[in-house]
């Protein structure tokens, strides 16, 4: 009893079960519990939706206080930019969704084709930001510019203080998406994710429908309302 | 379940059980919940008793007006408070039950064989460390901070002393908190053991998953506010900074829409202990136990709707300061409900007065204390003229210290036996609670009668009509820390020297007491069978009663 | 050893999605993006934040039960959706009694 090894003891989806034979000997075996995992990531998903929620008070009240000064700011952001932004986030969501569909069928190929593409598309977006970001700061629209200080009215420098923020968090949750997909690509190549065990993989695109989610709404709120 | 089943079986428990890495690294390695349990208990309790220190002194400095202590000056007490708050508030009274309980008692209670997710347990515990050492090094080693605990802005944007690393700090302590709460909730949907309910597990599990709820949909506010402070100070976005177009009052609905949730953090899980020891030593279910379950979900939940009666002060519409003020009523109700169920549960039972259950009363008994005073600082009338004065610290530490940290110590005497399979010497720890009972009560109540006189909260300096108020209070907090030594002491002694305690000193119910103690590695032997009722003492007769007294006697007998 | 209440088999996914109907639903996405866009260029007035918002709520709940498939799971990953949007919802409006009284009033 006392040499008992318990390597296999924890794991952080798959937990090991347990019992004692006749001899009173341990042993361990596994068994997953896929549901489990499912439900702590959408527990995960609600920390991100209250994180960005608390940004969305402060949009929200500031909305309330500086109405004219938002309406104002927000003709200055680029719809084309927005628009195309929001169009790629969706299609990669639909890629992401199709990538799992194809791994439960069993076409492996497909799957990492369809997984490529959806990072591929995050890739793009994270593009696009950076040209619309460059725009801004081109024309003096950042964070403590002497622009934003000295000639704009306050409720725009809390617009734009806005929305760097919230793009940027948003942006940055691309990014680790897109990370987190690199890993999928490579637990899908050595068959850790597979037709029978693609949990990891649920989860990801979970993660990743949770980005599409939040820019759904980031869109209207800064490109539409003027 | 019989209590002297599994006694008698040879068994490895978790202290002795061999594992691939040997040494301090089969505890630093170790995904083992009761491990990462009393892990937490050592980093908790270090970082209480720095926390504690820095209270003494300040109570020192407090005897006279002026300055009392040669090294304490203005600014270093301003860093005192400060190093208090935040070492008390997020090291030890958030995590302080959840953490170390809450880790320990969740599998057992519910039994199951570890948390849902073993190795997030630990990363939540080296992120609580990590928060914990950047904290500590911050106040203690870099500079005099001197925000307090809440760093409301615009002077934490101001303020010359850094409190960037703090803050990051916080953050960390929150992302350790948010995971652990996300590791229980699906523990308590995924790990019951086959035949028990969610309505027939344990109360102090049901406090689990309710602070878990907390937890998990509260401390991602405050996340962001803080990244939201550090990204403020550094890049000036305007979203705080009333210069800049930002309004510090939004600041403060953010940190309250967490830091008022997180007052029940700190106390359901102290309700659920009171709960666990109430039923145990009246040898009687819990009077209510549906209600009870509810009314822990209920607070949660009304702790979403009165988070502003913090800021009847701050320049928020009276609409606003009505509405709060209102709703500050109804948490008084569940909270009601669960006092009046203890006092029922007491009714007609075979009250054994043991350590856990003096403390548990005379918890039920300072609370009410705290609870009530609450609801002067609720009413907007009151509270303009008690805000920020000795009042509120009193109200508060009526709460924490009373209801809170005396539960926590009650936790540890109650499970101790089952957590390192040794007896404390009872005699010793009734002082200790007879003690502590005195010592809160002549250290905070004359903060009562200061606070309404108008001695203002974080001031150095004092007008010589409050001093002997002062002086009470100083001697109290003697009072308070020797019965606190006194019982920590007590139960080291007990680790080493303490008699064998058995699976059931108690003759308690729930599943954790069916097993052996210490634990084995893998928490069960024989597949417990849950009750239909978790508190079903009807099978109990006066002979538990009788060889629990006899225990007690021949221990006492040998201690003396 | 440890019993599962809800749920007891390792795999419970009855619902095999399909290749068409997400593009489907990807479909109905474009083209609210579409009509929230040309709706944006018309004025409203008050009603434009509350038409911007309706249709993103419409979009997000596509997402949410297809791409997401809530949809296909069980009554719990249901309701703890639900508490999360309602702790967010209540944090919104017990904010706003503070909000429309501080600045329009």
């Amino acid at each position: 009893m006392s040499t008992t090894s318990v390597d296999a003891h924890g794991h952080s989806n798959n937990h090991a079960g347990h019992g004692y034979g006749d001899n009173n000997q341990l042993y361990v075996h596994f068994h997953r519990d896929d549901y489990g995992s499912k439900f702590g990531m959408w527990l995960f998903l609600f920390t991100e939706v209250l994180l960005f929620g608390g940004l969305f008070i402060l949009y929200y009240g500031y909305r309330i206080a500086y109405p004219h000064d938002y309406h104002n700011a927000a003709m200055e952001l680029n719809i084309v930019m927005g628009a195309v932004n929001t169009l790629v986030l969706l299609t990669s969501s639909l890629t992401m969704v199709l990538s799992i569909v194809a791994l439960r069928r069993e076409s492996i190929k497909t799957s990492l084709f369809y997984l490529v593409i959806t990072f591929g598309f995050g890739a793009t977006f994270c593009v696009n930001k950076y040209f619309e970001w460059s725009a801004k700061i081109h024309h003096g629209i950042f964070p403590g510019s002497m622009e934003l200080k000295e000639t704009r009215p306050a409720g725009e420098v809390v617009f734009f203080g806005l929305y760097y923020l919230m793009t940027g968090l948003h942006t940055f949750h691309v990014i680790v998406g897109m990370v987190i997909m690199v890993f999928c690509f490579i637990f899908i190549k050595t068959g850790t994710i597979n037709p029978k065990k693609y949990i990891v993989l649920e989860n990801a695109g979970l993660y990743w429908h949770l980005v599409d989610l939040i820019w759904i709404f980031l869109f209207p709120l800064f490109y539409l309302l003027h | 379940m019989s209590m002297n089943t599994t006694t008698n079986k040879n068994y490895t428990n978790f202290f002795q059980i061999k594992t691939k890495h040997k040494g301090l690294l089969a505890w630093l390695l170790t995904t083992d919940h009761k491990r990462i349990g009393i892990m937490y208990l050592v980093s908790i309790l270090s970082f209480f008793l720095l926390g504690l220190t820095a209270a003494f002194m300040m109570r020192l400095e407090m005897l006279t007006p002026g300055q009392t202590i040669s090294f304490i000056d203005a600014q270093t007490y301003n860093s005192f408070f400060t190093l208090h708050g935040m070492i008390m508030v997020f090291l030890f009274i958030i995590p302080g039950i959840p953490a170390v309980f809450g880790n320990f008692f969740l599998p057992l209670q519910i039994g199951a064989d570890d948390v849902a997710f073993p190795r997030i347990n630990l990363l939540s515990y080296y992120l609580y460390l990590a928060g914990a050492f950047l904290a500590l090094y911050a106040i203690i080693f870099q500079t005099h901070i001197d925000t307090g605990w809440t760093f409301y802005v615009p002077y934490s944007l101001r303020t010359g002393t850094d409190v960037t690393l703090p803050l990051i700090a916080a953050f960390i302590l929150g992302f350790s908190s948010i995971v652990t709460g996300l590791n229980f909730i699906t523990t308590i949907h995924r790990m019951r053991i086959k035949g028990m309910t969610m309505f027939q597990m344990p109360l102090f599990s049901w406090s689990l998953y309710s602070t878990a709820w907390i937890q998990v949909l509260a401390t991602p506010i405050i996340g962001i506010t803080i990244v939201l402070v550090l990204l403020e100070r550094t890049y000036k976005f305007g979203i705080f900074d009333p210069t800049m177009g930002g309004d510090p009052v939004l600041y403060q609905h953010l940190f309250w829409i967490y830091s008022h949730p997180a007052v029940y953090i700190m106390a359901i899980p102290a309700f659920g202990v009171i709960s666990d020891v109430v039923a145990t030593f009246s040898r009687k279910s819990i009077f209510g136990y549906k209600v009870m379950a509810y009314s822990t979900m209920s607070i949660a939940f009304i702790g979403y709707l009165v988070w502003a009666h913090h800021m009847f002060t701050s320049g928020m519409s009276d609409t606003a300061r009505t509405v709060f003020s209102f709703l500050t009523f109804f948490v008084a109700i569940p909270t009601g409900v669960k006092v009046f169920n203890w006092v029922a549960t007491l009714w007609r039972g075979t009250i054994v007065m043991s350590s856990p259950m003096l403390m548990a009363l005379s918890a039920i008994f300072l609370f009410s204390i705290g609870g009530l005073t609450g609801l002067h600082l609720g009413s907007i009338s009151t509270d303009v003229h008690l805000h920020d004065t000795y009042f509120v610290i009193a109200h508060f530490h009526y709460v924490i210290i009373g209801g809170i940290l005396s539960m926590f110590i009650a936790a540890m005497h109650f499970w101790f036996p089952k957590m390192f399979g040794r007896m404390h010497n009872e005699k010793v720890a009734k002082v200790g609670v007879v003690m502590y009972f005195i010592g809160a009560n002549v250290l905070y109540f004359p903060m009562f009668i200061m606070g309404y006189m108008g001695m203002p909260r974080r001031y150095f300096d004092y007008l010589p009509e409050f001093q002997i108020y002062h002086v009470v209070s100083t001697v109290g907090s003697w009072i308070l820390i020797t019965a606190i030594l006194l019982m920590f002491t007590n139960l080291l002694i007990a680790i080493f020297k303490g008699k064998p305690a058995g699976s059931n000193p108690w003759g308690a119910k729930t599943l954790e007491w069916t097993m052996p103690s210490p634990p084995p590695l893998l928490n069960f032997i024989d597949t417990p069978v849950p009750s239909k009722d978790p508190y079903d003492y009807s099978d109990h007769d006066e002979r538990i009663f009788r060889d629990l007294k006899n225990k007690e006697n021949i221990i006492n007998q040998e201690n003396s | 050893m440890s019993g599962h209440n809800e749920n007891t088999s390792v795999d419970k996914h009855e619902h095999v999605p399909s290749y068409g109907k997400n593009v489907m639903i990807w479909l109905a996405l474009v083209a609210l993006t579409a009509l929230t866009v040309t709706v944006a260029s018309v004025n409203l007035g008050n009603y434009t934040f509350f038409v911007a918002m309706l249709i993103a709520s419409i979009k997000a709940m596509l997402v949410i039960n297809i791409f997401m498939h809530i949809k296909y799971d069980d009554i719990l990953m249901k309701s703890i959706l639900i508490a999360c949007g309602l702790v967010f919802a209540v944090i919104i409006i017990m904010y706003s009694f503070d909000l429309f009284n501080t600045y329009t009033g």
